[in-house]
């Protein structure tokens, strides 16, 4: 595969999870357990709505088309995204009694942000300069995620029984999604992303397990890459709430076309 | 012809439209100025990745250096090489945003992470009895605290 083929498969799968993650996590706004956290969240989407935007306006300079309209208009089949990043926070949606889930929501990010991490580690190394300066720039940036996930799985871990079986349950429900995250899909092992699925996971799991092991929490024995896997993202495979996502973002897009905002 | 020494005193006048006392100069988001005959290329670094104020930035940018005498043609880029980090904010920078109620950042901790157990002093009273209240705050690029002494909330830039 030629490396610019290389380069753009890779910048749909850090644009479609940031975009995502970033929806997700700004549905949160409002309905958080406290204001802080309406805050904490709201930044936190933010911060990656924004590192999606470098990504798609990359796109762009390479001829995908407007980044826009990437973000927006695009169908969800030629979404890369890994399907964990798509799963809604909890039951109801933002407008429509919303019952969200709060350990899940701390589990699965944590997850992601330690995945993340480690790919943004990758992405320093890449032969293509660009790339390798912004995941520098972004990586300062995650620190400030990373405490605060990193904070509330431990709040959670250690609160009541009732925090930590939520927290549990968290984790299980993640756990059939996490294998996601490490699929490459149409990305090659290459000067532009020199690294392969199995380094991504020993990395992260190098990352997670002490954080499991200091709060006790078992490791799943779910096995992380189960054959076959379920709907793989990274090959435009997603469940119907990721179109119910992207109606919703672009609504506004698609009701007045050509507007600026 | 205009010269780069009049562009940098020309950003000086471009103020973060965030912090309105704090050029985009003092928080060291100019990377570099070329001057090419007519033609100002400006090169500048995003404080956030994310900052939704970027294009507000460069607009006014843009703006400001098109009416010094001798430029013909402005063109602002945004680069991430050096990437922005809280040490390039200047000692004026650092000062005047004292000036809006936003303590300066904090220097890095040697382990390069986040050390929580170091906190800015008030920007108001300049007491070290202040706490965090949350890790983010009303801007990508800033985090709430209180001070216990004058009992005042107070943001302060993240170190970043």
């Amino acid at each position: 595969m030629a490396d610019a083929d290389v380069l753009v498969a890779l910048l749909y799968q850090l644009a479609d999870d940031e975009l995502v993650i970033g929806h997700r996590d700004s549905e949160w706004l409002g309905l958080a357990p406290h204001i802080e956290e309406d805050i904490a969240f709201g930044s936190i989407a933010q911060d990656e709505v924004g590192h999606a935007i470098i990504f798609l306006r990359m796109l762009e300079e390479l001829g995908e088309g407007n980044a826009d309209d990437l973000a927006f208009l695009r169908p969800a089949a030629d979404r890369r995204n890994a399907v964990l990043v798509e799963r809604p926070n909890g039951a109801g949606t933002y407008l429509e009694n919303p019952q969200f889930d709060w350990g899940y929501t701390i589990a699965r990010r944590l997850v992601y942000d330690l995945f993340d991490g480690v790919r943004l580690e990758v992405l320093t190394r890449s032969s293509h300069q660009p790339l390798a300066q912004v995941a520098a720039k972004i990586r300062r940036e995650e620190r400030y995620h990373l405490l605060h996930h990193v904070t509330w799985f431990k709040r959670l871990a250690q609160g009541s029984d009732e925090s930590r079986r939520r927290l549990e349950e968290g984790i299980a429900k993640v756990w059939t999604d996490v294998g996601g995250l490490f699929t490459l899909g149409a990305v090659a092992t290459s000067p532009i992303f020199p690294a392969t699925t199995q380094d991504l996971l020993d990395g992260w799991m190098g990352e997670l397990k002490p954080i499991f092991a200091a709060e006790g929490i078992a490791w799943p024995s779910a096995p992380l890459m189960r054959p076959p896997l379920g709907l793989d993202g990274r090959r435009g495979q997603h469940t119907p709430e990721l179109g119910a996502l992207l109606e919703a973002m672009g609504e506004v897009c698609r009701a007045v076309p050509g507007a600026s905002w | 012809m205009v010269t780069e020494a009049a562009v940098w005193a020309a950003l000086t006048d471009v103020k973060d439209p965030e912090i309105p006392p704090v050029s985009v100069v003092d928080m060291g988001m100019v990377s570099r100025v070329v001057v090419d005959g007519d033609q100002v290329n400006i090169d500048m670094t995003p404080t956030f990745v994310g900052c939704p104020a970027l294009e507000i930035i460069r607009r006014d940018v843009a703006a400001r250096v098109a009416v010094e005498p001798g430029v013909g043609g402005v063109a602002v880029r945004f680069v991430f090489d050096p990437p922005w980090t809280s040490e390039r904010i200047t000692p004026q920078g650092r000062e005047r945003l004292k000036t809006f109620g936003i303590a300066p950042p904090m220097p890095e901790s040697a382990g390069g992470l986040i050390n929580l157990a170091e906190v800015p002093p008030c920007p108001f009273c300049s007491s070290h009895d202040t706490h965090m209240e949350n890790l983010f705050g009303p801007t990508a690029c800033r985090a709430i605290y209180y001070c216990d002494a004058c009992r005042q909330p107070f943001e302060a830039m993240k170190t970043v």
